[in-house]
């Protein structure tokens, strides 16, 4: 499939000549990721294959086009993914002609690391933190392009374009370099390195509206459809792989969509008929509820979000 | 897998217009400590304009800790950080979303309290509008004051003066107009032309997004109203172009193109452009994006340019209009921002990044320390952290520049400490120093008639330095040649230039003048060698071996040495490692 075969209907949007507030935030990305391609000696771009790294993804291809893509993407694969999303990962990352790497904290899963018997917080930061510092180390990595926004949670409304993380990977809220204009200071010293984040200024609105005006693929999980599912406490689990029926639960078939990709015992749906990219977005329109409410690791306690980042989490 | 395929039959994403607002981007700051309640006029204009998901606000009404004595507190929605929330304070800039039906809004949320002008400063930099708080009840404070100064000082186009908290003065028009007469008398004495001032109260949400019928007697917009209307950066299409080089895109041999993001004017293909520091004129070929080639490329626009000839052009470089080119130079004048605890230190040499180019330099003159409170002139030796103060800055390579009021992009630049690596300080270019030729002695350490060694350095880019190359005089010949192309100062010392009692004399005169000597002398048998060396000293003294390489093999090693220790000294251009 070539993204030019996609078909849009007449009530499409187009990012018109005008240069209004989306051609703003590409035009500001863009400049990011060329600046960290060109200052950085073995940058990497974490790609989670969601909608905000499909984005992502888009933009660098704009960076350096007629160029390739001039770093790999690398997946952290937790193993508890969903299928959809390992399939559309590697036929996405062909499509594109970007060199992929697949790390896992293959260690932690032999001693078989799971959430039921860890918790989520432990077992996230084996599967997702231990292993992202752990392939950042591994291919000498010293700049990593990150989807995050600044509108997902409260921690990350003060994080910077260049965020500066030591050489244990941490993230030190209260001593970060002032950013100013568009002067990103990348110097570093050797095994420290910068998360980049060319998304920063975007929200999620946003970057559903890029996707749609820009007909850019993303994993059929967002689209609702019939899936058999299980409601347990706020959560709606899709019955897949890795989650089992607790005693006096009951499968059922619901209409429902997944607003953020996670891992498949984590990651709540949501009741929802928006099964097109127009109708997600009048959804939101009308049914606002922050996209990270349904990904259990948040919850946990408040303010964990920024507890994850200090010790390397995106 | 055709599964992936976005699907987009159905609805129309028009509907209420709500999702394709009109006007763009509006970028804002706002500045103030915990009293003034701006964190609450934040949480206001998100709260009311209906961006704050349901969760967010069960997560603040379920935490602890609340402020305010309504029944949310909004303050609570816009202070990120756990310290802070053990604090009380917000203690960095942050960065808040959300739209209006006819705007996108980022509002640079900063902190008022005194130790974080540099925060303001930041917030300031990218900012198209400021909102100045005003505590009704306690009238034009010193950090307003500050807030407007540096709003004003980072280029920043509209300032609007929110007076909240008019419930607590009974919504009294006689207190508003009183205050915003100070604050305006106090705004044209810095030069700002205009200021829109509002009677808010950011508790109750009068005139915040929607016009309040507690005071009647007020007619302009409500705050988000005149946000959504203000005018944005119309200026810089009508400027010179000024186009930074950021990366060289060349995927295979017959492709070369440059990419960038337009900092001001205008390219259109076939336009005559002059390449900096080259000065080589050529023309605008094409202008390639992912979706199509352009037939314009305006200010903000990241695009990449082809060029009609192959000229020598890489990252840090810049394509400008043939007429009004940017300054070239060394040295400027500067406002500059000292940002870590740290001071300055003068006789330091720091990286500056400028555009996309990263340069060595020192401040050579502290001309006078801004007081922010009262903007009076105070002599200064040093900064210290939050000091703003007027600098003299040389740098040992050029810099394409503008003055910052005609242009942010190419006016701003950063201070790095190159040791830490930290961002210590932020500089606004004022105007280029431009030397008489009758004149020509540096300012940089004015007063003192001698010229210190450090001043050459920072003029020539190197350091003085020897090189021996005993018996090759035709690799000497070489050296100095290549050197001098690529902009050395050099001086060829051969083996029949000299007498060799001169020699001495001569290693003496050019170690002083900061020239870099190629030595080949006649060989009189004498320890001629030892003596130069103890005058140059031994780390900048070079003799070359001779081994059996080719002459152009023997110049490559020699340069390649050399650019290694100068670049130890100067730093190169091209920014990081």
């Amino acid at each position: 499939m070539v993204v030019s075969d996609l078909k849009m209907d007449g009530h499409a949007m187009e990012i018109s000549d005008r240069f209004d507030h989306l051609k703003m935030l590409e035009a500001e990305s863009l400049f990011i990721l060329r600046e960290a391609a060109a200052e950085f000696a073995h940058p990497v771009m974490l790609y989670s294959i969601g909608k905000d790294s499909s984005v992502m993804l888009r933009l660098a291809q704009k960076a350096f086009f007629p160029g390739k893509i001039p770093f790999p993407l690398l997946h952290v694969d937790t193993s508890y993914k969903f299928p959809e999303m390992i399939e559309f990962r590697d036929w996405y990352a062909q499509h594109v002609g970007a060199e992929l790497i697949v790390h896992k904290n293959q260690k932690a899963l032999d001693e078989g690391a799971n959430p039921y018997a860890l918790g989520t917080q432990k077992c996230c930061g084996l599967l997702k933190t231990r292993a992202l510092l752990d392939a950042l180390a591994h291919g000498g990595f010293d700049a990593a392009f990150g989807g995050a926004r600044r509108d997902e949670e409260k921690s990350r409304a003060k994080e910077r374009v260049y965020s500066f993380r030591d050489s244990l990977g941490q993230w030190d809220p209260k001593n970060q370099r002032p950013e100013l204009w568009g002067l990103y200071n990348g110097r570093h010293h050797k095994g420290e390195s910068i998360r980049v984040f060319p998304l920063s200024n975007w929200t999620e609105m946003d970057v559903w509206l890029y996707i749609h005006a820009e007909k850019i693929p993303i994993v059929p999980l967002y689209f609702a459809k019939e899936r058999e599912a299980v409601v347990r406490g706020n959560s709606l689990l899709l019955l897949q792989t890795g989650v089992q029926l607790l005693p006096g639960e009951k499968a059922q078939s619901v209409k429902c969509r997944m607003r953020s990709l996670g891992c498949v015992p984590c990651t709540g749906a949501i009741r929802s008929e928006a099964d097109t990219v127009p109708k997600i977005i009048e959804e939101m329109v009308s049914f606002r509820r922050s996209e990270r409410e349904n990904r259990a690791i948040d919850h946990d306690e408040e303010g964990s979000m920024e507890m994850k980042k200090r010790e390397g989490y995106f | 897998m055709p599964s992936a395929e976005p699907k987009t039959a159905g609805a129309s994403l028009d509907s209420a217009g709500l999702l394709t607002p009109a006007a763009g981007l509006l970028r804002f700051s706002t500045a103030g400590s915990v009293d003034d309640g701006k964190s609450t006029l934040i949480g206001r204009l998100l709260y009311d304009s209906q961006a704050i998901f349901e969760d967010q606000l069960a997560s603040v009404r379920k935490s602890k800790v609340n402020r305010s004595s309504g029944p949310i507190d909004f303050s609570l929605l816009t202070d990120g950080l756990r310290a802070e929330r053990e604090q009380g304070i917000t203690i960095d800039v942050a960065y808040r979303y959300f739209s209006s039906p006819r705007r996108k809004f980022i509002i640079a949320d900063t902190p008022g309290h005194e130790q974080y002008t540099r925060n303001m400063a930041t917030g300031a930099s990218t900012a198209d509008a400021a909102v100045v708080l005003i505590d009704a009840t306690k009238g034009v404070l010193r950090q307003s004051r500050r807030h407007a100064y540096i709003a004003h000082l980072l280029g920043v186009e509209h300032i609007v003066a929110a007076v909240n908290k008019m419930d607590l003065v009974g919504f009294s028009q006689e207190v508003f107009e009183r205050i915003t007469a100070e604050f305006r008398a106090f705004a044209n004495h810095l030069g700002i032309g205009e200021v829109y001032a509002v009677p808010v109260s950011a508790l109750e949400g009068d005139n915040v997004v929607r016009r309040s019928k507690r005071m009647p007697w007020f007619e302009g917009p409500a705050l988000l109203e005149f946000l959504e209307s203000v005018p944005v950066g119309d200026g810089a299409i009508s400027s010179p172009l000024r186009f930074p080089v950021q990366y060289v895109v060349r995927p295979d041999a017959s492709f070369r193109g440059f990419a960038g993001r337009v900092a001001s004017g205008e390219l259109r293909p076939g336009m005559s452009v002059v390449a900096l520091p080259s000065g080589v004129k050529t023309k605008v070929q094409s202008i390639v994006t992912f979706e199509d080639e352009l037939e314009r490329a305006g200010p903000g626009n990241s695009i990449t340019v082809t060029l009609e000839d192959e000229i020598d052009l890489s990252r840090g470089d810049m394509l400008a209009g043939e007429e009004q080119p940017p300054s070239t130079g060394t040295e400027f004048q500067a406002t500059l921002v000292w940002m870590h605890p740290e001071p300055l230190d003068p006789h330091k040499i720091y990286l500056l990044k400028h555009t996309t180019r990263t340069v060595r330099g020192r401040v050579s003159q502290i001309r006078y320390r801004v007081d922010i409170n009262t903007l009076e002139h105070a002599l200064a030796t040093r900064l210290e952290m939050n000091d703003i103060a007027a600098v003299d800055v040389k740098t040992t390579l050029p810099l394409f520049f503008d003055p910052y009021r005609a242009n942010r992009t190419t006016g701003s630049f950063i201070v790095i400490d190159p040791h830490t690596n930290a961002t210590v300080g932020a500089g606004i270019i004022e105007r280029a120093i431009v030397h008489s030729h009758m004149a020509r002695t540096s300012s940089g350490q004015a007063g003192q008639p001698r010229i210190a060694k450090e001043e050459r350095l920072l003029r020539f880019g190197h350091p003085s330095a020897a090189i021996w190359v005993m018996g090759r005089p035709h690799v000497a010949e070489l050296v100095e040649r290549r050197l001098f192309d690529e902009g050395w100062h050099v001086q060829l010392a051969g083996p029949n230039d000299f007498l060799a009692h001169e020699l001495v004399t001569v290693a003496k005169a050019f170690c002083l003048s900061g020239l870099v000597t190629v030595f080949c002398p006649a060989d009189d048998g004498t320890n001629q060698k030892q003596v130069v060396r103890a005058i140059l000293g031994p780390e900048s003294f070079f003799a070359v071996r001779i081994q059996d390489d080719t002459d152009e093999e023997a110049v490559n090693r020699i340069v390649g040495v050399l650019r290694k220790w100068r670049d130890k000294h100067t730093d190169a251009q091209k920014g990081t490692p």
